[in-house]
């Protein structure tokens, strides 16, 4: 099961790789960089629409259905948008590529949460973090990828279109090997030796059903948003800076830092982003979804608090607490599924994750519309270095802390929203009940 | 059925099984290597640039 959720979070994480295909778009089709983000603002935006409508299809039909849905939405966007080059059509990238493989990212992005729970009741945060971690992936495979084609094929309409038409099969076969991987474990199915009733030990993991349309109307259900998109928007505050940011804070100091470390900057940031999905999603298994929670959001305001105030003085402290900071931001992704799981159980979880994911589609408005706008404000203020960014990291510390309070109140579901009594498993060696 | 022959299905079995985990696992994991060594590239410009 894991590699097959591999082959499509790899496949779709190619979102975060858009920017690739920005400058030659802009010079062949004489398109400004407004327009050229187009596609993928549209695309992220229909991920959020996606996941969160489209969820509880996904429970009803399975993950094989979702995966080929997902499989040829993002293909079939690609092709599209070959056509919408070659012909000068550019609303039709728009489409494709935003619209038709937008759908695409948002159903395949939850396609295999809810199994991967199924399979691995015991180390769910770790099931989804392998997941979660490939859409992290993704991005590393497509940039040099997309980029050598280019350079490849050329970077005119003909080449451009190409490219889009080699990515819409190359993806197709890569995320069919998914498709036909995947399977639900039969009901009842239990890892050897492990019995649902220990695992829920601790106070918040339920051994009860909730349905999506009754997860929505929980109080858990909204304080977890606020979690994940604060959360998020404290990450992307340094993920969409991070070049201009590390240059800038040490511009008037004896270590200034180049444009080319600057880029192996952002590269060390992919690599925390990544393994904190793996990493701290395996760890919340250990210590609890609420603890890691409190770990993201508290270490990580103690952290943008050590950059405000002492960021510029040393270049390992400013690098080692910008790696804290994404590693928990790529943490809070992976580990939410599971944050689900314990709260509302696995009945409709991975419809109620979709639901959860519209936080990502505001977090990601929101966090560089904040870091944008005031560093922005702050350089017509005829301010530079780490002044430009000083009210936003205060900015985001107070987000982390309002995060860290929604997490506090977080509470098991109440029963009155409980689907039906579940069955309890006999704990067997792996087999079904 | 002989219990020798049930024993030689079994074998054939878990060896398939593991032929396409091992495969299903390169699948996704040869790419992977390939972004990760790219990102190891870009890497090095930190400590050099």
């Amino acid at each position: 099961m894991p590699p097959a959720a591999l082959s499509v979070h790899l496949a779709i994480g190619q979102a975060y790789a858009w920017s690739v295909f920005k400058p030659p778009l802009e010079s062949s089709l004489g398109l400004s960089g407004t327009q050229s983000a187009l596609p993928f603002q549209l695309g992220i935006v229909m991920l959020g629409l996606s996941a969160a409508f489209g969820g509880t299809l996904v429970e009803r039909n399975g993950p094989r259905w979702a995966m080929f849905v997902s499989m040829a939405c993002f293909s079939s966007g690609f092709l599209l948008s070959a056509l919408g080059v070659a012909t000068g059509q550019y609303w039709l990238v728009v489409l494709g590529y935003g619209f038709v493989g937008g759908i695409g990212l948002g159903i395949g992005y939850i396609s295999p949460v809810s199994t991967l729970i199924k399979w691995f009741p015991d180390r769910p945060g770790m099931a989804t973090g392998i997941a979660i971690m490939g859409f992290g992936g993704g991005a590393l495979i497509a940039s040099p990828w997309s980029a050598q084609m280019l350079d490849s094929f050329g970077t005119g309409t003909g080449g451009i279109a190409t490219t889009f038409v080699v990515h819409g099969v190359v993806y197709a076969v890569f995320m069919s090997m998914g498709v036909l991987l995947v399977r639900v474990p039969a009901d009842g199915w239990a890892p050897k030796g492990w019995r649902p009733s220990e695992a829920a030990t601790r106070r918040l993991v339920t051994t009860a059903d909730v349905s999506a349309r009754n997860a929505i109307r929980t109080p858990q259900f909204y304080l977890l948003w606020l979690v994940l998109c604060l959360n998020v928007t404290a990450g992307i505050g340094i993920l969409e800076k991070a070049a201009p940011m590390i240059v800038d804070f040490f511009s008037g100091t004896s270590m200034p830092v180049a444009a080319g470390a600057a880029a192996g900057f952002v590269a060390l940031l992919s690599l925390a982003n990544m393994a904190g999905r793996f990493g701290w999603s395996s760890t919340s298994d250990l210590i609890g979804r609420k603890n890691m929670y409190r770990v993201y959001l508290g270490v990580g305001a103690l952290l943008y608090l050590a950059i405000a105030l002492a960021g510029d003085t040393s270049k390992p402290l400013f690098i080692i607490c910008a790696l804290g900071i994404l590693s928990f931001y790529g943490g809070g992704f992976a580990t939410v599924p599971a944050y689900l799981k314990d709260l509302f159980g696995t009945y409709e979880v991975g419809a109620i994750h979709g639901r959860l994911l519209t936080a990502w589609s505001t977090a990601g408005v929101l966090g560089p519309l904040i870091i944008n706008a005031i560093a922005d404000g702050q350089e017509a203020a005829g301010r530079s270095g780490p002044a430009l960014y000083t009210t936003s990291l205060y900015i985001m510390i107070g987000l982390l802390a309002v995060g860290f309070v929604a997490n506090e109140l977080i509470r098991p579901v109440h029963e009155k929203h409980h689907e039906r009594p579940r069955q309890e498993n006999v704990a067997g060696k792996g087999q079904t009940v | 059925m002989t219990d020798s022959t049930e024993s030689a299905d079994s074998t054939d079995t878990t060896n398939r099984r593991t032929g396409l985990m091992a495969l299903a696992w390169a699948w996704v994991g040869v790419p992977f290597a390939y972004g990760v060594y790219q990102l190891f590239l870009k890497l090095t410009q930190l400590f050099s640039g």
